[in-house]
């Protein structure tokens, strides 16, 4: 679950940043980047967990996948807090300079 | 275990690769012919340098450990206090999270580079054939 939230993330990601492409005043490429890096290494983890599990990997119990599935969200929420904090420090369209250096 | 310490230890050896090679492209080329080349190239297409390209890989990599590492924090396996790592604690814990590294971490690491091959292969053919010049018919 945990996998297909990411993925999922990533995907809206990369769809958003190839509509506004070649302009990334938004730094939407940290996002694409960040999820699609996490898909790629659960996606191995998961490998690694159907060869040691086989079928019963796809029934998992309904407690465990509501927590792979609030794990996931939080994942995604924490990666779009970093590319906030990103994206304000380095203030592409210079709004937060411009918000600090306004006269009274 | 600590599947996230391989891959955030090849984006370390990255990012460092990276900054030297940025420090090399612009000893290569003085600061004046670098401004020159930039104003020549607005508006037109050129090939990205490497380091942009080695940039992909320590994003992937930096970014893909880091919500790994949260995934860890999550489930108890890492923890804010020494060894950090709850699997160091004892000596029978420690060989199975060794090994995990070994084979879930290191196939991470792998995974991700082989895509990035595969990005870098597609954006040179892409380029390549963006600046070949065009064959002039009738």
């Amino acid at each position: 679950m945990t996998l297909l939230t990411t993925v999922f993330a990533a995907i809206i990601c990369t769809i958003l940043w190839y509509k506004k492409a070649p302009n990334d005043e938004m730094k939407l490429n940290i996002l694409c980047f960040m999820y699609w890096g996490a898909s790629i290494m659960w996606l191995v983890d998961a490998i690694f967990e159907y060869a040691e599990l086989k079928a019963a990997y796809f029934t998992p119990a309904l407690e465990d996948m509501v927590n792979d599935l609030y794990l996931g969200l939080s994942v995604v929420a924490l990666g779009l807090i970093v590319w906030l904090v990103v994206l304000l420090i380095k203030d592409p369209k210079g709004v937060v300079k411009a918000s600090f250096l306004r006269k009274k | 275990m600590a599947c996230f310490l391989v891959p955030a230890a090849e984006a370390a050896v990255v990012t460092i690769a990276t900054q030297i090679l940025i420090a090399h492209e612009n000893k290569i080329l003085p600061k004046y012919k670098r401004e020159e080349n930039a104003r020549l190239a607005v508006g037109a297409e050129k090939k990205a340098p490497f380091s942009q390209k080695l940039r992909w890989l320590s994003n992937l990599l930096w970014g893909g450990a880091f919500l790994l590492a949260f995934e860890h924090v999550w489930h108890g396996e890492v923890v804010p206090w020494f060894p950090f790592l709850t699997a160091a604690s004892n000596p029978a814990d420690a060989s199975v999270m060794l090994h995990e590294m070994s084979t879930v971490g290191v196939t991470m690491a792998i995974l991700v580079t082989a895509v990035w091959a595969v990005m870098v292969l597609v954006s040179n053919a892409m380029t390549k054939k963006a600046l070949s010049p065009v064959a002039v018919t009738k």
